[in-house]
């Protein structure tokens, strides 16, 4: 603002109309309400009007596209409600119209954070309608085990990451990040792909671990220790992380139970229950680890949890590593040709595929080879018909899938029971009552995954 | 295990005596495609396939299925002094999954209790309640769509886990397709309430008694039920070098 322009303003402008000179109309002379008091006159202008925030789907800490309906007063939430479906992507329709083998690229992209425990549990269910549970091979459940195990670890990583970096932790959120980069290239190594493996397949796996893997994979576990090591140390002793997570988002058993919430979360509450051990599959029966538990049923306590779980899955991981050197060479799918594809796949230049001798056999000695392939991989396999329900132990807590099949080539049905998407339903417990700044870390304590939620 | 082998004895998937004496003929399908109208040039169209899903099974279930089976029994005949469904009327017919496998121990082997949808709130009170029961965590609801079960188009399917027992067991209730309505669990399961709008949403089954019941996934305006078999997939044809490759929902499916 300039002194001329100032002046020119209180000076009688020579183009102004005579009519308009008397302002005195439109200017409302000022009335004080009640008997003078501003808080009366505060509370009057405001009056019962309840002031409800949107939080989302567009916004930085809600952990993805995820609406929360806040009411507030003051700092203090009074109620709140969570939005979802800004991602549904009709998944599970989907796979209705695709093969079974097919299934677990289209399910792989529900979780798109824990990608192969979808996988691993489609592909769980679909051999219980197929009957071949127990003719899986061994070498087929140690990858998996050891894929899950390690994506369990990627995962916990992400929502520490991503949970510090809501909170304003940027650190936090560079070594996590850095930290899984280790897992996805390890990943990359088995299966092509950081994330949309499609890897495990109705019968076993796609394809065996590449030569030196487990080398690989020790040398990388020991960066992930060290970086574990460096995520303990800048949250759980950091005054500042303490008091944003204690006693905050507290959801205690019964609140669980009611809320069907599982994983860390429910763990928290001291309960110690975990589906790898409640109801053992792909051998985890075998393995020695343990669950651990907290008391406090706070958002500080998952953290710990998630941490103490990443070490309980790297002794998982070594184990496999171990067992993986003893079965070189086993077969990594079951040994009927009439589910296994017949093709003998390899990670080639391009990700991955059919190696070149498998290609030369068929297209050039056997016709019969052809004609299976063909039929296998364009019209697939049939399951019998009937429905199987399958939960394997999620990072965000118990993953359930229901398939039903009705003879036919294609999954008659197929529903996932994500534990992100139930587990949002304690969005409300959780952050009534505190502040708005305590919403953002309780949800982060969920850990929901948006693509899993929606489905 | 039956015979999968693409194209094989169609009729193999439904001889499982062991597991069941009555089939339930939900569907049958005819030709091999899923295309009709055009001349059959495959000799396959003549095809007759029964869908069955497993009958009742018979005693002894095996593992622990007989004991849940009978305590469930006995609850809801102590019930019946004020006012609750029997067991007779509760449970239409109780379905053991063997998936393969031997008997009813081993781990895959899976428990369904079919439920008349009208007592459904009580058979979950007494699963949750009775201490030798406990199946106190609901993993939620999931709906399936068969249109061709006449008077029983559309199941809910609830999946239930014991943590106490460590025993899992589904139920699953149907309903008419024009008398679309389930009483609402939220009473018994709170957990259930999100499962049971997913599930109205999908397949417009009314929970009768839910808080909420409003669409959960699919923006609020929409109309139909997208997981029903009769709304399409929507897909549309993809054109690459030059040919048109058709949506999924419009190719052969080798029913």
């Amino acid at each position: 603002m300039s002194a001329p322009a100032d002046h020119r303003s209180h000076a009688p402008h020579a183009t102004r109309p005579a009519g308009n000179e008397d302002m005195s109309s439109t200017v409302r002379a000022f009335e004080a309400y009640g008997d003078g008091d501003w808080d009366d006159i505060a509370r009057e202008a405001i009056g019962e009007e309840r002031i409800v925030v949107n939080m989302g789907p567009q916004h930085p800490s809600t952990h993805g596209v995820l609406r929360l309906m806040l009411e507030i007063d003051g700092e203090t939430v009074t109620e709140a409600r969570a939005g979802i479906g800004y991602l549904h992507t009709g998944i599970e329709k989907n796979m209705e119209f695709r093969t079974w083998t097919q299934g677990t690229t289209f399910c792989t992209r529900m979780d798109y954070v824990a990608p192969l425990f979808q996988e691993a549990a489609y592909c769980l269910a679909v051999e219980k309608l197929l009957g071949i549970t127990d003719d899986i091979p061994e070498r087929a459940s140690v990858i998996r085990v050891l894929m899950m195990e390690l994506n369990r670890i990627s995962s916990h990583l992400v929502c520490l990451g991503t949970g510090g970096n809501e909170m304003g932790a940027t650190t936090v959120m560079t070594v996590g990040f850095t930290a899984r980069e280790e897992i996805l290239r390890l990943f990359e190594a088995v299966t092509g792909l950081r994330m949309n493996h499609a890897y495990i397949r109705p019968g076993g796996v796609a394809v065996d671990t590449p030569e030196g893997f487990t080398t690989q994979a020790r040398a990388a576990l020991k960066n992930v220790r060290g970086y574990l090591k460096q995520l303990t140390d800048l949250m759980l002793a950091n005054p500042i992380f303490k008091a944003r997570l204690t006693d905050v988002g507290v959801l205690n058993l019964a609140g669980c139970m009611a809320l069907g919430v599982t994983g860390p979360v429910l763990r928290s509450t001291g309960l110690p229950y975990d589906v790898r051990k409640d109801n053992p599959y792909c051998g985890y029966e075998t393995y020695d680890f343990d669950v651990p538990t907290a008391q406090g049923a706070d958002c500080y306590d998952r953290v710990v949890l998630r941490i103490e779980e990443c070490y309980q899955s790297l002794k998982i991981v070594e184990q496999a590593l171990d067992r993986l050197d003893r079965t070189e060479g086993e077969p990594v799918m079951v040994a009927d040709r009439k589910i296994a594809w017949p093709a003998q796949l390899a990670v080639g230049a391009d990700g991955q595929g059919n190696s070149l001798e498998h290609i030369k056999k068929i297209m050039g000695t056997s016709m019969e080879a052809l004609i299976h392939h063909f039929k296998l991989v364009t019209e697939g396999f049939r399951v019998p018909v009937g429905q199987a329900w399958q939960t394997v132990e999620h990072p965000r807590g118990e993953l359930g899938v229901h398939v039903v099949s009705d003879g036919g080539t294609r999954p008659y049905r197929a529903h996932f029971r994500d534990p992100s998407f139930n587990n949002l339903q304690a969005t409300s417990v959780m952050c009534e009552g505190g502040q708005v700044a305590d919403v953002v870390v309780a949800v982060a304590s969920l850990d929901p995954v948006l693509g899993g939620v929606d489905r | 295990m039956s015979d999968v082998t693409p194209g094989g004895d169609q009729h193999a998937v439904v001889e499982r005596p062991e597991e069941a004496t009555r089939l339930e003929v939900v569907e049958v399908k005819r030709g091999m495609f899923g295309a009709t109208g055009s001349g059959d040039t495959s000799g396959y169209g003549g095809l007759v396939t029964p869908v069955a899903m497993p009958g009742p099974s018979q005693r002894p279930y095996g593992g622990w299925f007989d004991q849940v089976v009978d305590i469930l029994a006995e609850v809801l005949e102590e019930g019946t002094a004020s006012g609750g469904p029997g067991f007779d009327d509760a449970i239409e017919k109780v379905v053991v999954d063997l998936h393969g496998a031997e008997s009813a121990e081993a781990p895959q082997a899976e428990l369904t209790l079919y439920v008349a949808r009208e007592h459904l709130v009580p058979v979950c009170q007494a699963l949750r309640d009775d201490q030798d029961l406990r199946f106190e965590l609901s993993l939620g609801v999931s709906g399936v769509h068969y249109p061709h079960d006449a008077g029983r188009e559309l199941h809910a399917v609830y999946h239930l886990t014991s943590v106490t027992h460590s025993r899992r067991l589904r139920l699953e209730v149907a309903a008419p397709d024009d008398d679309p309505h389930i009483p609402s669990t939220t009473s018994v399961y709170p957990s259930n309430d999100w499962h049971e709008r997913e599930t109205y949403d999908f397949f417009g089954i009314v929970f009768d008694g839910h808080p909420a019941l409003t669409r959960i996934e699919m923006p609020d305006d929409w109309v139909g039920h997208p997981q029903r078999k009769d709304y399409p997939l929507g897909g549309i044809p993809v054109e690459y070098k030059g040919a048109t490759v058709p949506p999924p929902d419009t190719r052969r499916s080798y029913s």
